[in-house]
């Protein structure tokens, strides 16, 4: 196995995929010639040419839409859009045409295009370069979302992705891109969506999180543990549609205690659709008020970003306000 | 808001073969007589088909119709130069090219009524059709969003090397769309064998072309982006089989798309339900003259060859009518589709959420079974 950070792990899973099958193909703006502004399409247009890793004119709506048109083909594109704050001109087209391809021609067309997009704070990127849209398309249905947090699941899950039949919105968290670093299996490599991955057992408290959050809720829980004792369980979601809602129930029924943790606005968040989970399931297992922790009620700030985004201090105290409900 | 919309500027003349290039009584290059006759029968049989619906959706028994009464030219001149590997990315207007390329009637009007045989399962409201057979792709009714899936889907043929053509189809409305913009943008960036057609019947709903777009003529949009455009009377079905036909043959030689406006007119209303004398009067009752109603005029072409009687008249419309009829009245009696597809296709397979939920479903009909709509098992 190789050490990888989470851009090389995305990089070896287009590279693996692409060797796979020619019928997978990858563009947006920049990733041809500059090999993206991350550098995740790094040697793509070098080993597989301008036909098959190219960069797009500047229209995201026609970087989705051309890639739907060519999934319907019989191609498997996997489109880059750059930030996913740039998805918006192309909502359109992922919400009403890519999701809903095969259920308006009763199956007689499928779209599996894979939507590749940095999301997330983290690198200094403002308004416009760092929000969280995950829960616009939890709730569109047709549509898949994957967002990893290590690099072994980032390969593993962008090759599912890529050899599934459904489209996918795989959201890469960008501010561990580079500072998460892992074993990564060489070679062709998958790891199913759907199950979420045990980040560690425990026995008081569920905290529930994905993409760059896992890091700051593995912090707080050590720490929680160091100071008060408190043992926590984290699941990482990994796959949040469809999510993995057998291992959400079975911790709470284990813990009675549960935290929710995502650096979205809260309000409508993702981890209001957990903690309804939670409700409508398991509720008689509760012990305590579900917890959601999340980013403010404000659009994404630039300066004060460290401070908007949920980090080891804010999800400590999260857990000690969850254990303190008797 | 006059007649004047509808009025052809004379300063970018139309590509025409029945009254221009070709002498009445000889037949034009590439089309036999054959050819001809099976074209006007083409149009014929929409026709029968628009009129049907109309009434089928008059007497409530369908709950919205689109006609295309007056473009029937562009769709089997079309038609008439598709090879069975091209594809066509349409909206609600170009069903006609289905029922030129074979498809059935029986398969239409099962859509219409979403009916338990309906290619959508009866998800889509009717004129939204759908058929894998003849690569005739589901449409959506957000204006334009296909155009640039037409796009990808011509990338896609050109990557993998196949001699199709892939046609795609926007109104004078639709070229305001954004995704208009990208597919020709696309389009003229990396050249696949995509012809667009703009169908410019002279209305959106309610707005004249000429509130719609500031440009004196809508193939004038090809200019900025690189793609070769031309300009053709849509109701010379000739003409449009002949710009077909080059548009093609340059697509398949790697020669790159060609956006073709097709200048008509939309005699009926957009839809079952809009009311056109609201905005354009009577303007609409000119249309379907003898110098403008596309199967008039190859009806006199047909006769300036020798090709026509009455007799032959009769019997097409007579077949015509009693296909519409019997194709129609099969799709009427058939049942809506089982509830339990409700949940399928969404995705490849059930997820566990979706398939809770169907399970739910399940033992609540069980349970309290419907009667009918509206009635209170409990």
């Amino acid at each position: 196995m190789a050490q990888m950070t989470l851009l090389q792990a995305i990089n070896d899973a287009l590279k693996t995929e692409m060797r796979r099958d020619n019928r997978v193909v990858v563009f947006g703006e920049d990733v041809g010639v500059n090999e993206g502004v991350f550098r995740a399409t790094e040697g793509l247009t070098k080993e597989f040419g301008e036909e098959r890793a190219f960069s797009t004119p500047l229209t995201e709506t026609g970087i989705v839409g051309a890639a739907i048109g060519m999934a319907v083909y019989g191609l498997k594109p996997v489109p880059e859009i750059q930030f996913a704050d740039y998805i918006y001109p192309a909502f359109d087209q992922v919400v009403s045409e890519l999701a809903k391809f095969r259920y308006r021609s009763g199956g007689e067309y499928s779209c599996p295009v894979v939507i590749r997009t940095p999301y997330g704070g983290g690198i200094r990127g403002g308004l416009y370069h760092s929000q969280s849209p995950e829960a616009y398309f939890t709730h569109t249905p047709g549509l898949k979302v994957v967002i990893p947090s290590t690099p072994e699941d980032a390969k593993g899950l962008l090759a599912s992705a890529i050899r599934g039949e459904d489209p996918v919105i795989f959201l890469e968290p960008k501010k561990i891109y580079r500072s998460v670093k892992g074993e990564v299996p060489e070679g062709e490599f998958t790891v199913p969506i759907g199950p979420a991955r045990v980040v560690q057992e425990g026995s008081d408290l569920s905290i529930f999180c994905y993409g760059a959050m896992v890091e700051p809720c593995r912090l707080a829980a050590e720490k929680a543990l160091e100071k008060e004792g408190i043992r926590c369980e984290i699941i990482d979601l990994r796959t949040l549609y469809p999510v993995d809602e057998e291992a959400i129930l079975a911790s709470v029924r284990k813990t009675g205690r549960a935290l929710i943790v995502y650096e979205a606005p809260k309000t409508s968040g993702y981890g209001a659709e957990i903690a309804a989970l939670i409700a409508e399931r398991a509720v008689e297992y509760l012990e305590a008020p579900i917890k959601r922790i999340g980013g403010f009620d404000t659009p994404f700030p630039y300066t004060l970003e460290k401070i908007y985004v949920p980090d080891a201090i804010r999800i400590f105290l999260g857990i000690k306000d969850v254990m303190a409900f008797e | 808001m006059s007649s004047k919309s509808a009025d052809i500027p004379n300063s970018a003349p139309l590509l025409r073969a029945m009254t221009d290039s070709t002498k009445a009584g000889q037949l034009p290059d590439g089309l036999t007589a054959q050819d001809l006759k099976q074209m006007y029968e083409g149009m014929v049989l929409i026709r029968a088909y628009d009129e049907r619906q109309k009434k089928l959706q008059r007497s409530g028994r369908i709950g919205f119709c689109v006609t295309s009464t007056g473009e029937e030219a562009t769709q089997v001149g079309i038609g008439h130069a598709l090879q069975d590997q091209d594809w066509i990315f349409g909206y609600y207007r170009q069903y006609g090219m289905m029922l030129y390329k074979g498809a059935p009637i029986t398969e239409l009007a099962d859509h219409l009524f979403g009916n338990r045989d309906d290619y959508a399962k009866g998800r889509q409201m009717p004129a939204h059709y759908t058929n894998r057979r003849l690569n005739f792709v589901s449409s959506s009714s957000v204006i334009g969003t296909h155009l640039i899936h037409a796009a990808g889907a011509a990338m896609a043929a050109k990557y993998k090397k196949d001699n199709a053509v892939i046609t795609t189809f926007i109104g004078d409305g639709g070229t305001s769309a954004n995704d208009f913009h990208s597919c020709m943008t696309f389009a003229g960036v990396y050249k696949p064998p995509l012809v667009i057609y703009i169908v410019n019947n002279q209305y959106a709903i309610s707005q004249p072309v000429s509130k719609q777009c500031g440009a004196e003529t809508l193939h004038l949009k090809g200019v900025g982006y690189g793609v070769p455009a031309v300009r053709v009377d849509g109701n010379d079905v000739i003409a449009v089989y002949n710009a077909s036909r080059e548009a093609f043959a340059k697509a398949r030689a790697g020669e790159g798309p060609t956006l073709i406006e097709l200048f008509t007119y939309r005699v009926g209303p957009h839809s079952s339900s809009d009311d056109p004398t609201r905005y354009r009067g009577n303007e609409s009752d000119q249309w379907l003259s003898e110098d403008k109603d596309p199967i008039a005029r190859t009806r006199n072409y047909l006769k300036s060859l020798g090709l026509w009687d009455e007799a032959y008249e009769a019997k097409i419309w007579k077949d015509a009518q009693n296909q519409v009829n019997e194709g129609t009245s099969g799709s009427e009696k058939k049942p809506e589709p089982d509830w339990n597809s409700l949940f399928e296709d969404v995705y490849a397979e059930l997820p566990p959420a979706l398939a809770r939920q169907r399970d739910e479903l399940i033992e609540q009909e069980s349970e309290f079974p419907r009667q009918q709509e509206g009635e209170f098992p409990l």
